[in-house]
């Protein structure tokens, strides 16, 4: 996600977010506000909505991963009983790009039913050859080399260089795997205007894809999401599958609802792109950085994606750096928790780990003797380090590469940097505040584990000065006004700028009335403590309901925006992170034993589930860099691991100790609200790498660090 | 998934007669926890279900003249729970104890842990048991890093799934099993097989069998123990396992010697030439290393399955040291 | 427990195929769960199911099925091969229990059968009839939180929500069993459900903090007291701590 520039050229009053002493929900534990709604299963997710005479859409996919279309006869699904609408998707020539590609869709009375008629439909393929090992570059057909970056003289430097290394690193596909599927509900309300309940991570930009996909005026499309079962990234799109949808429902005259069996949402529905890197590094001897240069390839899908920022964080004076893009037979990557970024560190950090080692130093000074060429992230780096030493104990227990001491379990620490944008997204928020002094936030964002509801509350309670359980948020609606998808850590600056800025332009009109009868300016009230009052003399002061009945019985409305006049909101965060391991060397098994992350984010909205976006980070962080991988087979070109069973991820018992420091407080809160969601998911597999490193002696190159990953570094020395 | 047909028969006989002796017609219906995964990808599709959970006298953990006689029906937590079996045979009660994950020991039996289809994800993913494609297996160009280690000489190289059968083939068990023609008794190590053909399977079941006991003998002092590489402590299977059941002198010298191998062969693999390095010797760390180290010795793996062999030479190792009761110190 | 008016002489799997075949109540029965002539035409194309005279079998078709959920009775009408997780999705709609692989391994279908946690997505309906059956709808009252969904809220051990019922039902069969787990016990009671946002560490504290409160009153929503068992965590301060 781009950043966006603050726009601060409009005439509205310049917003600024409450001194700290006048802060009472920003920056405190609040519990999420769905939360009782969540954990008592009363929540309604997409998956669990069911309008009146709902049918169920199924699909037929493609079970090869490159193939003719050669023919397609769906008439045997038309006359089945229960089936109320079929629909080709592809045509015959159609050339099928990945395994279970949509081919075509039927709607029944009942899901049995739809798929018994996906199972009648006849189709013939020729199967072409298909490419999916891009480990393998020298083998893949095609290679699509990006532009070289440069800057210095990589060469010179590297060969002047008094300490170098050269290391390849590898880091295979990762799903999204949300635990609640792709998938919508489609109902045409009327023939040209259509009701979508969608698990999306984008509400209004939902809406207008639908409106294009069907070639309808978007402002005949409403898109809900109350509750969203994850995102991650893979839910920006309606998808070809969200389209279907509508045409089987218009085809059927019923709602249709067409889930992703998760087969094929582990197949098709996302993933993270490979990443492969060889690289060089030079220094001089006190550590200093001095050359860097890095090959790297990888490989998204047929259109191919991911190039990681090399070097990460570090911008090494010279530098080169090429990425080149492998087509595969699989489905398209898509945007994964920070895209580009834990690769792009698990590559710099590993490689900087082993240039640590070549110069006998421990690997926390090379940071430090380098956070000069880190840019404007250097303090922040700093004080986290201190930080995160003293949690970790890093220095202290640091020791040289190879755990020398007796028995097969050796235990070590690594550590990694990273860095974010996350500024505010554009977003847009109707504040309404009625007469009984309550208050109600709209906006069509949405909450896909963010704590979105969460944030609104507090800012729009810490506003007007009201307690929280007199306000209402609303999101998960396209009707309500706009708001940017949740992506790169945007919704909360963005959802929490517009809020503040609404409540302040509705305090304004409140202030308005009540001044006179307070005998005071406007500018000289507040609103705090359930009342509006003179600043310099809280004892002059209105009640809510006073204030409100100022207006007799209508509500005050107003609006506010991001970007807007103030900075609410600002871009690039950093983080550290340190992970503490024990890897059984006669066994391969790695266990984290240990995590730590400092991480900034500017002033915390929500204490509470900021924590939780740093923990799940790491747990998600810690699951990838244990054992997740999407498997594909050489053979067929197919996922072959494509269910919970088989696309491993870490448990409860697998995670260690986590400790999380969020940096608040002055030099921080100033920067007003920055994203949280993916800036921590950056370094967990980095710092477990380079702490299995530091652990067993040899570098395991592979990630994820499974047993026969790590018996095969062994047993190689370390040597990809 | 497909139509089914479903019945509860309440005796052994009723269910032969409901199974008949077409085994892709109509299955067994225990626990369910894989048999409806696998009917819901289509990868078998019985068109009868006979639920055995109805029939009495399928359950539960019986001593009988010193040993014990386990009903195949028995779900594993109450396996796992069992006081006279955790007295007798605690290496069994800790294996059922650890197995997958609670949801699944609550309804699993030990019957369908030990006649389990394997996980191989060709198999699964509805390339058959054999995974072959024209006549011709897909495992060697495939990605095999689960697949078997021994007992790979072809065409199976599917891993025998159960974490069970290692320890009780180990100590002697035998099952028992009923059909149209009665009931029999054979060893459990028996009842596994490896097939050579498509459409043979890894059991030896006769047609419309159904397994309705595992006896144990006693342990009589024997020395049990199994170790399982095992990744995750959530819901995960084992990479390779090792039971051992091993007679002892009281000065710690190796009478009688029983190593299985489980995760690493088409069946659990009862590796001889590990026993036999045991035998006559007093048991300690190098002699342990030494029998894995046997245990393997005729292991074939190719780039992605070569780690087994070191997993299954280290299981052997730690289930005997942890059978012996040595303090390994020497690193 | 046991429900006295749960008893009667059906058999134990609802109509038989002999009366359905006679024309008895399943006939012509294609409801919601309908299944096809084409399918059963499809089965007996690979080889009929053996003939089993004298013996009962329900199906393919719907066959009356009783259930008992949450104290209550439920007397359908569904196919053998429904599972107890469609059933109660799709005619009961108890959306709690949530459908995420399918296939017995991520635990957000847990339902507690016969006391026990069990994924009701590996459940034939058919196959758990007249057991007692609790799902997540069960805890508490609309408005009130179950003391043990409260502690999931109080220590932000959910963040998309999906997988949250699941292991609120773990856990409930987990300190139904053990009052009183270690963290080693909560590991390995919740070690069949998976969450992929990532929320392990607060549930590891939710499930300590609410053991010894299972009991309590449920609790209004939105009173702000929301767990009960607050005092029994590690208190985090601002700015840190530890989820050990």
């Amino acid at each position: 996600m781009a950043d966006q520039a603050d726009d601060s050229k409009t005439d509205a009053k310049v917003a600024t977010w409450p001194k700290a002493e006048d802060r009472r929900l920003l920056g405190q534990r609040t519990s999420r506000l769905d939360g009782p709604a969540k954990a008592s299963g009363r929540a309604k997710y997409t998956y669990d909505i069911k309008p009146p005479g709902m049918l169920w859409g199924k699909m037929l996919r493609c079970p090869h991963a490159h193939a003719r279309l050669t023919a397609l006869d769906v008439s045997p699904a038309q006359g089945m009983p229960g089936v109320k609408a079929v629909y080709a998707i592809q045509k015959p020539g159609a050339e099928i790009q990945w395994s279970l590609d949509e081919v075509a869709a039927v709607a029944a009375t009942s899901e049995a039913l739809a798929e018994a008629a996906v199972k009648a439909i006849k189709v013939e393929y020729e199967v072409l050859p298909h490419f999916v090992t891009e480990e393998k570059l020298a083998a893949a057909p095609q290679v699509n080399p990006g532009k070289e970056e440069t800057e210095g003289d990589a060469a010179g430097a590297l060969a002047a260089a008094e300490v170098k290394i050269k290391g390849s690193y590898f880091a295979a596909p990762v799903a999204h795997n949300c635990m609640e599927a792709h998938g919508q509900i489609c109902h045409w309300t009327e023939p040209d205007h259509l009701t979508a309940w969608c698990s999306t991570q984008a509400v209004s930009g939902a809406a207008s894809q639908f409106a294009e996909g069907l070639g309808i005026p978007a402002a005949n499309v409403r898109v809900i999401a109350d509750y969203v079962g994850g995102g991650f990234g893979a839910k920006f799109n309606v998808d070809r599958w969200g389209i279907v949808c509508a045409q089987l429902a218009k085809l059927a005259g019923a709602p249709v609802k067409m889930m992703l069996e998760r087969h094929a949402e582990l197949a098709v529905a996302g993933d993270r792109p490979s990443a492969f890197a060889e690289i060089e590094v030079g220094a001089k001897k006190d550590g200093t950085l001095t050359a860097w240069t890095s090959k790297s390839w990888g490989s998204g899908g047929p259109g191919s994606a991911g190039n990681p920022p090399l070097p990460y964080v570090f911008q090494i004076p010279n530098r080169k750096h090429q990425h080149s893009a492998v087509p595969t037979h699989r489905a398209s990557s898509r945007a994964w928790r920070a895209p580009n970024h834990p690769q792009a560190a698990f590559l710099t950090m590993s490689a900087l780990d082993d240039l640590a080692a070549a110069l006998g130093m421990n690997p926390f000074d090379v940071v430090t003797q380098n956070l000069a060429i880190t840019g404007r992230l250097e303090k922040t780096y700093r004080e986290e380090l201190e930080i995160a030493d003293q949690l970790m104990g890093f220095r202290q227990r640091w020791h040289p590469r190879g755990d020398a001491t007796r028995g097969p379990v050796k235990r070590g620490l690594g550590m990694s940097l990273h860095t974010w944008g996350g500024r505010g997204h554009r977003s847009n928020c109707e504040v309404t505040i009625h007469p009984d002094a309550t208050a109600e936030a709209k906006i069509s964002s949405q909450d896909i584990g963010t704590g979105t509801r969460t944030v609104i509350a507090v800012v729009l309670a810490d506003s007007l000065g009201l307690p929280l359980d007199a306000v209402q948020v609303r999101i998960g609606d396209s009707r309500y006004p706009a708001s940017s998808a949740s992506g790169g850590s945007t919704t909360v600056g963005g959802v929490s700028s517009a809020t503040r800025r609404a409540a302040l332009a509705a305090l304004d009109q409140v202030f308005a009335k009540a001044a006179p009868e307070l005998k005071a300016a406007p500018e000289e009230l507040e609103a705090a403590e359930g009342k509006i009052r003179v600043k310099a003399a809280p004892d002059r002061a209105l009640t809510w309901r006073q204030a409100m009945a100022l207006f007799g019985r209508s509500p005050v409305t107003a609006t506010g925006a991001n970007p807007g006049a103030g900075n609410l909101t600002d871009s690039g965060v950093g983080g550290v992170q340190m992970a503490d391991v024990t890897v059984d060397v006669e066994t391969g098994i790695l266990k984290v034993q240990k995590m730590v992350a400092v991480q900034d984010c500017g002033l915390i909205v929500d204490l509470k589930t900021a924590e939780s976006q740093v923990y799940g980070s790491l747990i998600m962080g810690i699951s990838t860099a244990l054992a997740e991988e999407k498997v594909i087979d050489p053979v067929t070109g197919i996922t072959l691991n494509h269910d919970f069973e088989t696309y491993k991820m870490a448990g409860i018992g697998d995670i260690g100790e986590l400790v999380v420091r969020m940096m608040t407080g002055p030099g921080y809160d100033e920067r007003g609200v920055i994203g949280v969601g993916e800036p921590p998911m950056v370094s967990p597999l980095a710092a477990i790498a380079n702490a299995a490193a530091n652990a067993i002696g040899v570098r395991v190159p592979w990630a994820p660090l499974t047993p026969r990953r790590v018996l095969d570094a062994l047993s190689t020395k370390g040597v990809a | 998934m497909h139509p089914i047909e479903y019945a509860s028969p309440v005796t052994r006989e009723q269910a032969v007669k409901l199974l008949g002796t077409d085994p892709a017609a109509a299955a067994p219906l225990a626990g369910g926890s894989d048999l409806l995964a696998l009917m819901k990808d289509g990868v078998e599709t019985p068109r009868r279900l006979v639920s055995l959970k109805g029939i009495a006298g399928l359950t539960g953990v019986r001593s009988e003249s010193g040993g014990l006689r386990i009903g195949a029906l028995t779900v594993l937590d109450d396996l796992a729970a069992d006081a006279a079996l955790g007295f007798e045979y605690p290496a069994v009660t800790a294996a059922a104890g650890r197995l997958a994950g609670p949801q699944i020991r609550n309804v699993a039996t030990l019957g369908g842990n030990l006649l389990q289809r394997p996980r191989c994800w060709y198999y699964r993913n509805g390339f058959g048991l054999l995974a072959q494609r024209d006549g011709k297996s897909m495992i060697p160009d495939g990605d095999y890093r689960y697949h078997a280690i021994l007992g790979n000489e072809g065409p199976a190289y599917f891993v025998s799934p159960s974490t069970l059968a290692p320890v009780l083939v180990a100590v002697g068990a035998q099952a028992v099993l009923f059909g149209p023609q009665g009931e029999r008794r054979i060893e459990l190590e028996k009842l596994y097989r490896i097939p050579k053909q498509p459409g043979e399977r890894e059991h030896d079941l006769r047609p419309g069998e159904i397994l309705t006991e595992i006896h144990l003998p006693p342990a009589a002092g024997r020395k049990i123990a199994s170790y399982e590489v095992r990744q995750r402590t959530s819901l995960d299977w084992s990479l390779a396992t090792a039971s051992v059941a091993l007679e002892m002198t009281p000065d710690g010298k190796v009478t009688q010697a029983r190593v299985v191998l489980g995760q690493v062969a088409p069946m659990p693999w009862v590796a001889l030439a590990a026993a036999d390095v045991l035998k006559g010797k007093r048991l300690d760390v190098a002699l342990a290393t030494q029998a894995g180290e046997a245990a393997v010795h005729n292991a074939v793996a190719l780039e992605k399955n070569r780690y087994k062999i070191q997993l299954a030479k280290t299981a052997v190792k730690r289930a005997l040291i942890a059978a012996a009761g040595i303090i390994e110190d020497e690193g | 427990m046991a429900d006295e008016h749960d008893r009667d002489d059906s058999p134990p799997g609802g109509i038989s195929r002999r009366d359905f075949l006679r024309g008895g109540a399943a006939a012509g029965a294609l409801g919601s769960a309908g299944m096809l002539v084409h399918e059963i035409a499809e089965a007996a194309k690979k080889g009929p199911a053996p003939v089993a005279e004298g013996l009962e079998v329900f199906g393919p078709g719907p066959v009356p099925v009783r259930l008992r959920i949450n104290d209550q009775r439920y007397d359908l009408k569904v196919e053998p091969r429904a599972t107890l997780l469609d059933v109660l999705r799709e005619e009961l709609e108890l959306t709690g229990a949530k459908r995420v692989c399918d296939r017995g391994t991520c635990g957000a279908c847990t339902v507690i059968l016969n006391g026990k946690a069990v994924y009701a997505c590996s459940q034939l309906a058919i196959d758990v009839q007249r057991q007692p059956i609790e799902t997540i709808e069960s805890l508490a009252r609309p408005g009130y939180l179950h003391p043990l969904s409260a502690a999931f809220v109080e220590h932000d051990a959910q963040q998309c929500g999906f997988c949250t019922p699941g292991f609120v039902m773990a856990a409930k069969a987990l300190l139904d069993h053990t009052p009183s787990p270690t963290l080693k016990d909560v590991q390995h009671g919740l070690s069949g459900n998976f969450c992929r946002c990532g929320t392990y560490a607060g549930m590891r504290l939710a499930v300590l903090a609410a053991a010894g409160h299972m009991d309590d009153d449920e609790i209004p929503i939105g009173s702000g007291d929301a767990a009960g068992a607050k005092e029994a965590a590690p208190k985090g301060g601002k700015g840190g701590k530890a989820h050990g």
